[in-house]
């Protein structure tokens, strides 16, 4: 809370509602499984590195599962390796949230017509939150697909149940 | 440094009617036709003759050569009955910078070539994707187990021409 | 005294951070001592050989790119230079000379994220961060050539896509003289440091006859001791032209042929590379690199293998044509899918924290073992 450091002369208490503070709690610290796939992983790497620092929203690598709050499917899902995803995915506690990186885990890709082996679409066995489209999408793209899912967190609510 | 020719004829030589023929009328590259059960004695003796030494196997490939008959299937499609496969193999000598092409062939049906992983070990995952890809099987192999499909895929080998993919796998619908 | 221990089957991957995308290994412990190492591939299969078939051939170079996305340059590259073998045809002097300025930098950026990433799994993150910091110049500097960061689709049969930038020879001198100093950076901080040193040094030896028999190839088989590199030994291009060493492992923190080795070798490969990069900036000749692009492409008859020396060692493609538009056959030799495979040998007997120095430091590209 940068912001409000040093501003109060005693103690003070900040009134805000339960949805907003757990909102904002979740969506400032979303680790990310670390966890690549294909040629995506790269540009996730590199959003991840010196050049874009993916750090400053938050978000760091988690080599576990059961540690992580979202997973990016960074690349083609093979038919061989989806079913591994998904136990990825419910190995996940909630709150869990999805990304899907590039058009290959969007809809199967530039593989869609005769890729006998491919997943067309990591939706057909895990739920996604944000789509990002491109092949590859540059690291903007993927933070502003990061910000979209926070922008989501924003907005969630505990009391009623999300649309 | 040999020519193509030259260990065509030292092979003859050697190996008679192993050795089907040359094929040199093709533009870039020639090859030797060798018969598919004789082909890992011809390997070795590619490998261990002094004078030729081709001490590297640069690449092994499965070809479905589709030269078989279209005929219609149950569902409505086509598929080839009869005809061959083939096994390419391109040798290199490191030490006298020679290169050379092998082929053999086998029936469609049931394609049986000899293993050549004792000659090279750089065969054994080749020959594996060649028995994955096109269903060549490969007597005296130690290991020969399906490579980049998954281990439990029943719908065939799907490199050959006539490969149809399946509706579902596990429960996932595979087509787009 | 020799304790029995029991045997022990551990899963590795195929989500495993240091397995450099989704590669599963098997493997078999007797203790902590390795015995044997079953890998298990194809978890990134995409199909490139199918889709061959049913593509023309300039259709195939987007897919090339996507097989080893470390090096899609050089995939690409090597494409073309396979499909002009069987088309027959000559391309300009600056088209060449253009691919092979772009082929170094894809060396040197691949070398750059094997290295950051081989630090990475030791233990090592600032070389990570280093590494990463110089490739995106790199990459900025494909961006202003061809407009994409990662997969570029810019050489062609025949030619290439664009023509260079007007600013890219400039930044280009720029960048060689921004990174010489950096390589001796990387060296203070990682390759003579003591701990990385004890982690790679004697660990995962490949003698030279094992490493020919298996096919091993590029910096692996350079750093086992054998001096063959395809841009000298089988020249294709304009690689004759230009004036460089070959690197080759000396063993000179251990033993010839470990992984402190195959590390170090890269290290040096990309000095090469600059001093590549500079000859042909020098002498950049003036042309036009659409010229030869073919508008039909329908080789006749026949059949082609033709390889390159990819980052990572030699990269092959077997093309067969029937005279049609798309391509009959195209078989790809990937030098990760022929790498791997000497997994085994290289980590029985080793510890089993060892397994993570051994394999990246072979330095494989998923993409390109599976395709």
């Amino acid at each position: 809370m940068g912001l409000l450091d040093k501003q109060f002369a005693t103690d003070s208490i900040v009134v805000t509602k339960v949805d907003d503070l757990l909102n904002w709690a979740r969506l400032s610290s979303l680790w990310q499984m670390g966890f690549g796939l294909a040629c995506c992983a790269i540009e996730m790497m590199a959003t991840s590195a010196s050049h874009y620092d993916f750090d400053r929203f938050g978000v760091i690598p988690r080599p576990s599962p059961r540690q992580s709050d979202v997973i990016i499917i960074s690349g083609t899902v093979t038919l061989k390796m989806a079913l591994r995803i998904k136990r990825l995915y419910e190995q996940m506690p909630d709150p869990k949230y999805v990304i899907s990186m590039g058009s290959c885990s969007n809809c199967g890709g530039p593989y869609w017509e005769h890729g006998y082996h491919v997943l067309k679409g990591v939706d057909r066995v895990i739920p996604v939150d944000v789509y990002v489209p491109g092949c590859p999408p540059r690291p903007e793209a993927l933070l502003e697909g990061l910000l979209k899912l926070q922008e989501k967190i924003r907005n969630e609510s505990l009391v009623k149940k999300s649309a | 440094m040999k020519t193509i020719e030259e260990i065509f004829n030292l092979l003859k030589e050697k190996f008679g009617d192993a050795i089907i023929e040359l094929v040199s009328n093709r533009p870039v590259e020639s090859f030797i036709v060798i018969a598919p059960l004789e082909i890992d004695k011809v390997c070795l003796f590619l490998r261990d003759n002094e004078e030729l030494s081709f001490d590297n196997l640069m690449i092994l490939s499965g070809v479905d050569d589709a030269n078989g008959k279209n005929v219609p299937d149950e569902d409505g499609g086509t598929k080839i009955e009869g005809g061959t496969v083939s096994v390419y193999y391109h040798l290199e000598s490191t030490k006298f910078r020679n290169k050379i092409a092998l082929k053999v062939s086998a029936l469609r049906e049931n394609p049986e070539v000899n293993s050549v992983e004792s000659v090279w070990r750089h065969a054994d995952w080749h020959e594996r994707e060649a028995y994955d890809m096109i269903g060549i099987k490969f007597l005296n192999h130690p290991d020969l187990r399906r490579i980049l499909m998954p281990y439990d895929w029943e719908a065939g080998y799907p490199l050959r021409k006539d490969y149809k993919n399946p509706e579902f796998y596990q429960g996932m619908k595979v087509p787009y | 005294m020799a304790l029995k221990t029991e045997q022990m089957v551990l899963n590795m991957g195929p989500q495993h951070p240091s397995t450099h995308g989704v590669l599963r290994l098997e493997l078999e412990l007797e203790g902590e001592i390795i015995t044997k190492v079953t890998p298990h591939i194809g978890y990134l299969h995409r199909c490139f050989e199918k889709h061959t078939e049913a593509m023309t051939y300039p259709q195939v170079i987007p897919y090339t790119d996507r097989m080893d996305y470390l090096a899609s340059m050089y995939n690409e590259f090597g494409y073309a230079v396979a499909v002009e073998r069987l088309l027959g045809i000559q391309v300009p002097e600056r088209v060449d000379f253009i691919r092979v300025i772009m082929g170094e930098f894809q060396r040197i950026a691949s070398h750059l994220v094997a290295i950051g990433t081989y630090g990475l799994d030791i233990g090592a993150f600032t070389p990570f961060l280093y590494c990463f910091r110089d490739r995106e110049r790199i990459l900025s500097l494909f961006e202003m050539t061809c407009g994409a960061r990662l997969l570029y689709n810019y050489i062609w049969v025949g030619g290439l896509s664009h023509d260079l930038h007007p600013d890219f020879v400039r930044s280009a001198k720029e960048f060689v003289t921004y990174f010489r100093p950096k390589i001796k950076e990387l060296n203070d901080l990682l390759t003579n440091n003591k701990i990385f040193i004890d982690r790679t040094a004697n660990i995962g030896i490949l003698p030279k006859e094992t490493a020919i028999n298996y096919g091993i190839s590029g910096p692996n088989l350079r750093a086992s001791g054998f001096k063959w590199d395809l841009r000298k030994d089988d020249p294709y291009s304009i690689y004759n032209k230009f004036d460089f060493d070959i690197p080759v492992g000396q063993g000179s923190m251990g033993t010839v042929g470990d992984c402190w080795d195959r590390y170090y070798v890269r290290i040096l490969e990309m000095e090469e590379s600059l001093k590549i990069i500079e000859q042909a900036l020098e002498i950049l000749p003036e042309g036009d690199v659409t010229s030869a692009i073919p508008k039909r492409i329908k080789p006749p008859v026949g059949q082609v293998y033709s390889r390159v020396e990819n980052p990572r060692g030699e990269l092959g493609y077997f093309i067969i044509s029937n005279g049609q538009v798309n391509p009959f056959r195209i078989k790809v030799r990937g030098p990760s899918f022929v790498h791997l495979g000497v997994m085994n040998e290289l980590c029985k007997g080793h510890m089993v924290a060892d397994i993570i120095a051994i394999l990246g430091s072979i330095d494989i590209v998923l993409g390109e073992v599976d395709r």
